[in-house]
């Protein structure tokens, strides 16, 4: 180089650039060593960070499994519904899109255009439209309208068994009865689907989504069965009616294996729009709090979530406990005045003049109080407060169904003689019916106590997968001897006693009837019931009738009874042409 | 060397030499950075004008001017300029001034100014008048740059504009970027290392002890709000993801955007973070926008083609026919690599957030048309090459 000019250009000048060159690639060396840590060893970790930011979650609902009866009907399904939405910035026909929903959805022009003309992601139209109205809405293909499919809880019975299956809620869950109990199976799993959208939340149309398929709920098989839970209720009906009672229970259930055949509890409500109060109600006078105490009585199961005393039916109890405990025979003889004293008390006999001379089976069929008072008497009250216990009075039955009520009793120590006497005809203390179905189903079927249930199995929807429930049974709660004994005489008590009126032409029929006056005592209220089973040799029905209240006669024997018989009249040969109980 | 000189040779029947090397290397800049700028503007400029060209066209449009303007100043002996080194000096200074009174504000900082539909940013032109008034300052001094005087002279003199840079139009990027330029120019004028090396070492000894005593500060101080704008964004280097929703948010999602696109990228046009996750990708955050779609090859490719053209500016510092026109070069060659280091190492969150943009590919109109001006500028110092003294 020659210098040949003024301002001098060195070598070190020279030197110099190449230096800051060399840095600068120093430096380039060291982002590029910063770009593969974290475009490589770092990228797992961004990549998913970032898939998080841009992914939206939509869950796809699980159908909910069925329920079905014993016969295979459907008694809980699934309906598809619509929801239908906007998406604001997919919106290219405003007006048309308005028009259509108006027609369609036949809402008002002011309310849609105030959620078509909203700036949001997506915005809801309304939801529980049926298919049949998203379909239409679907065919007119509108860019932004937003049709989704969606199940909705569907009873084809509406009422039929309302406290039992139950309802379920908005999002699908179980509100009571089986619907809450099974909640686990019948729920499902629910899907998903992953929409990637910008950071507004509009979704991505070139991205296409990702679908994590729901899983159905399984399908849940019940012991109900449909046609003897549609015939109780009419009886019911019809009795609550001409009765004009305030509410009548029917109960049936197989006493071998503690399947519940029906359970009815009238008034019912309509499943499919369990939040209406009968139309005797006045909703809009009601506040809040009113209102949500009345659809919670609405909605309870008499047979399992109320208590009652049971009266003269809990005899069954009592001859058990006597006939087990060596009390008493069955050819022990006795002499009803009309009263017995018990310390300084005189309690009456329903018969005011007295039964007379009469053995214990007699007095059974007569519902002898006296007799029966003697009976507990001589159990004494330790030993009969021992035999609530051994016969599972003192527990739960444990059915499947929510909100079992547990039995109010007196404790061992607070027993007197007044107090056993009343307990020995079942009085002073207070029950559940299905207590009383499960106990009298032990003492009948040779002593297994049972666990009542309606659960038989679940399966998936094309009924693979089947998984069975099985159900504790408890052993030798009394001998086979006194199972045999009772079966005996509630027999003769329907042949030939109190229970007459449940007899069956051509049936043989076990039972005992019951008139209890409900607490607080002389308000002038009565509970009828009467608990039948058949045949009495080797019961495979038995069924309790429990009428709440009824006016004019108020006798378990005049007004329950009967109730029975004609339901034992239509389904016995109904159980026997289908032949459940050869199984 | 002497391969390429005698094709050189062969091409041009001219006795200058046009450096097409150079020229190439810009306008695939300039080409990449338009399809960069477009793939991450269209999707929100679609939104927010319903025209996903709306960025394109604003750039093409100060590219084409650009270029015109580069030709001009490549075509004009880069002497002509000495005789403006004062003027530019003073003109920076008034332009900074008048952005107290006049300043147009966007994104919480006044930084620009508005000629009629035009908008200019002082700081470029301070950057150029920095790079020409140093340049003739030291061919000025001749030897007295030697002395510890002309030393803390050079240093000394882009100060005031440095400051009021910072102060003024809250650009602390654009200072650094001014101090950067003296400091090359000067370390290229002066024959010894020791002092630079001790600079150096001040200068990463002062930064480290700034960083320890906003940490300590913020460990004892319960409120965060309190800290000062530039102590926040310290914490959020140190610890992006903890101020996610603040300081830290464009960091992390520049981030997601290079993290996610691994080796080969989402592919061209396939970035998610553009989609208004990082918010205005197209400006200085675009090259975390290149690594998402191209990948890392894409990310490297583009760093290549920056050190390639820093390679081209060695070149013609090392032949300019005076020290004058070398140091013009080594100016630009400062204001690009210091601008491509700092832009990628804050995309990268390797050091704390400030704003700069990548130089030819970010989005901004004032931006590139300076950096062209300077590509003339060697452009012009390049054809004082005489082929015979090659």
């Amino acid at each position: 180089m020659v210098e040949n000019t003024p301002h001098l250009h060195k070598t070190y000048h020279r030197n110099k650039t190449v230096t800051v060159m060399f840095l600068c690639a120093l430096v380039f060396a060291g982002l590029m060593g910063r770009l593969v840590y974290l475009m490589v060893f770092q990228s797992e970790y961004y990549t998913m960070k970032a898939k998080e930011l841009h992914e939206r979650e939509r869950s796809i609902k699980a159908a909910r499994g069925r329920i079905i009866d014993i016969n295979g009907k459907i008694l809980a399904d699934n309906k598809t519904v619509c929801t239908i939405s906007v998406i604001h910035s997919q919106i290219t026909d405003q007006e048309e899109v308005i028009a259509v929903l108006c027609k369609e959805l036949g809402l008002s022009e002011e309310y849609v255009r105030k959620r078509v003309e909203k700036y949001s992601s997506i915005e809801k139209i309304k939801s529980n439209v049926d298919k049949s109205i998203g379909d239409a809405i679907r065919a007119y293909d509108l860019d932004g309208v937003k049709v989704d499919e969606d199940y909705k809880r569907y009873y084809p019975y509406d009422s039929l068994g309302s406290k039992v299956l139950g309802f379920t809620g908005g999002d699908n869950q179980g509100i009571i009865g089986l619907e809450v109990i099974y909640e686990e199976y019948l729920q499902g799993e629910a899907g998903t689907i992953l929409t990637v959208t910008d950071a507004k939340g509009v979704e991505v149309a070139e991205a296409g989504e990702e679908r994590v398929e729901p899983i159905a709920g399984k399908d849940l098989y019940i012991s109900m069965d449909m046609n003897i839970q549609s015939y109780a209720t009419q009886l019911a009906l019809q009795t609550m009616e001409t009765k004009e009672a305030d509410s009548v229970s029917i109960l049936v259930m197989n006493p071998q294996n503690g399947e519940i055949l029906a359970m009815v509890n009238v008034p019912e409500f309509n499943l499919n729009s369990p939040y209406t109060l009968p139309d005797t109600v006045d909703s809009d006078a009601l506040g809040e709090d009113e209102l949500q105490d009345l659809l919670n009585r609405m909605w309870r199961n008499g047979c399992i979530n109320d208590t009652y005393e049971p009266g003269s039916t809990f005899k069954i109890v009592t001859a058990a406990a006597g006939l087990e405990s060596g009390s008493v025979t069955t050819t022990d003889t006795f002499s009803c005045p009309g009263y017995i004293m018990v310390e300084d008390r005189r309690i009456r006999c329903h018969k005011v003049g007295g039964h007379g001379a009469e053995d214990f089976v007699q007095a059974t069929m007569n519902s002898c109080n006296p007799v029966f008072i003697t009976v507990g008497t001589r159990i004494g009250a330790e030993r009969f407060y021992s035999y609530f216990q051994q016969f599972g009075l003192l527990d739960k039955t444990g059915i499947d169904l929510p909100g079992e009520a547990g039995t109010i009793m007196h404790n061992v120590e607070n027993i007197g003689p007044v107090e056993l006497a009343t307990i020995s005809f079942g009085q002073s203390f207070q029950i559940t019916p299905i207590q009383l179905a499960v106990t009298a189903s032990s003492i009948i079927n040779g002593g297994r106590r049972v666990t009542p249930h309606f659960g038989v199995r679940v399966a998936d929807s094309d009924g693979s997968n089947s998984q069975t429930f099985s159900y504790p049974v408890r052993e030798n709660v009394v001998s086979g001897e006194t199972s045999e004994t009772m079966r005996y005489i509630l027999e003769q008590v329907v042949a030939e006693g109190g229970g007459k009126n449940g007899a069956v032409e051509g049936y043989r029929i076990g039972g005992k009837t019951a008139t209890s006056q409900t607490l607080p005592r002389g308000s002038g209220k009565y509970i009828a019931s009467f608990l039948g089973f058949a045949p009495a040799d080797d019961p495979q029905i038995l069924a309790i009738a429990i009428i709440n209240n009824p006016q004019g006669t108020y006798y378990g024997g005049q007004i329950a009874a009967p109730v029975v018989r004609q339901l034992f009249e239509n389904i016995l040969p109904y159980l026997e042409e289908m032949n459940y109980n050869n199984t | 060397m002497a391969q390429r000189n005698s094709s050189r040779r062969g091409q041009s029947n001219s006795e200058n030499f046009m450096d097409y090397s150079l020229l190439f290397i810009v306008l695939f800049l300039l080409g990449f950075g338009l399809i960069m700028v477009y793939s991450t503007s269209s999707y929100e400029a679609n939104l927010d004008f319903a025209d996903s060209a709306y960025y394109l066209k604003k750039q093409l449009f100060a590219t084409i001017l650009g270029l015109i303007a580069m030709m001009v100043v490549a075509n004009i002996p880069y002497h002509f300029w000495e005789r403006f080194a004062v003027i530019g000096y003073i003109v920076s200074v008034v332009l900074i001034l008048l952005i107290i009174p006049f300043g147009h504000e966007s994104h919480g900082a006044k930084r620009w100014l508005y000629i009629g539909p035009l908008s200019l940013q002082p700081a470029e032109v301070a950057k150029l008048a920095m790079i020409l008034f140093l340049a003739s300052m030291v061919c000025t001094m001749g030897k007295q740059i030697r002395s510890r005087k002309g030393f803390w002279t050079v240093l000394l003199v882009p100060m005031p504009i440095a400051l009021m840079l910072w102060r003024i139009t809250q650009n602390m990027s654009s200072a650094i970027i001014v101090v950067g330029i003296a400091a090359l120019m000067l370390f290229v004028s002066c024959p010894d290392y020791k002092r630079f090396i001790l600079l150096g070492l001040a200068g990463i000894a002062g930064a480290a002890l700034v960083v320890f005593v906003i940490v300590q500060s913020a460990a004892s101080q319960v409120d965060i709000e309190d800290m000062n704008f530039r102590g926040a964004r310290i914490l959020a280097w140190l610890d992006p993801e903890a101020y996610a929703s603040g300081k830290g948010f464009q960091t992390i999602q520049a981030l997601y955007a290079i993290g996610s696109g691994g080796v080969l990228g989402k592919g061209l046009g396939a970035s998610m973070q553009k989609l208004g996750f990082l918010p205005e990708a197209q400006n200085d955050m675009i090259f975390s926008i290149i690594c998402e779609e191209l990948g890392l090859f894409g990310g490297f490719a583009v760093i290549i083609m920056f050190l390639m053209l820093i390679w081209r500016f060695m070149v013609i510092a090392n032949n300019a026919p005076d020290l004058f026109g070398a140091l013009l070069v080594v100016g630009v060659l400062g204001h690009i690599a210091i601008q491509v280091i700092l832009n990628v190492a804050v995309v990268t969150n390797t050091i704390p957030n400030t704003g700069i943009s990548l130089p030819f590919i970010s989005y901004g109109g004032s931006s590139v048309m300076f950096l062209l001006i300077e590509i003339g500028l060697v452009l012009s110092v390049a054809r004082g090459i005489r082929l015979k003294d090659l």
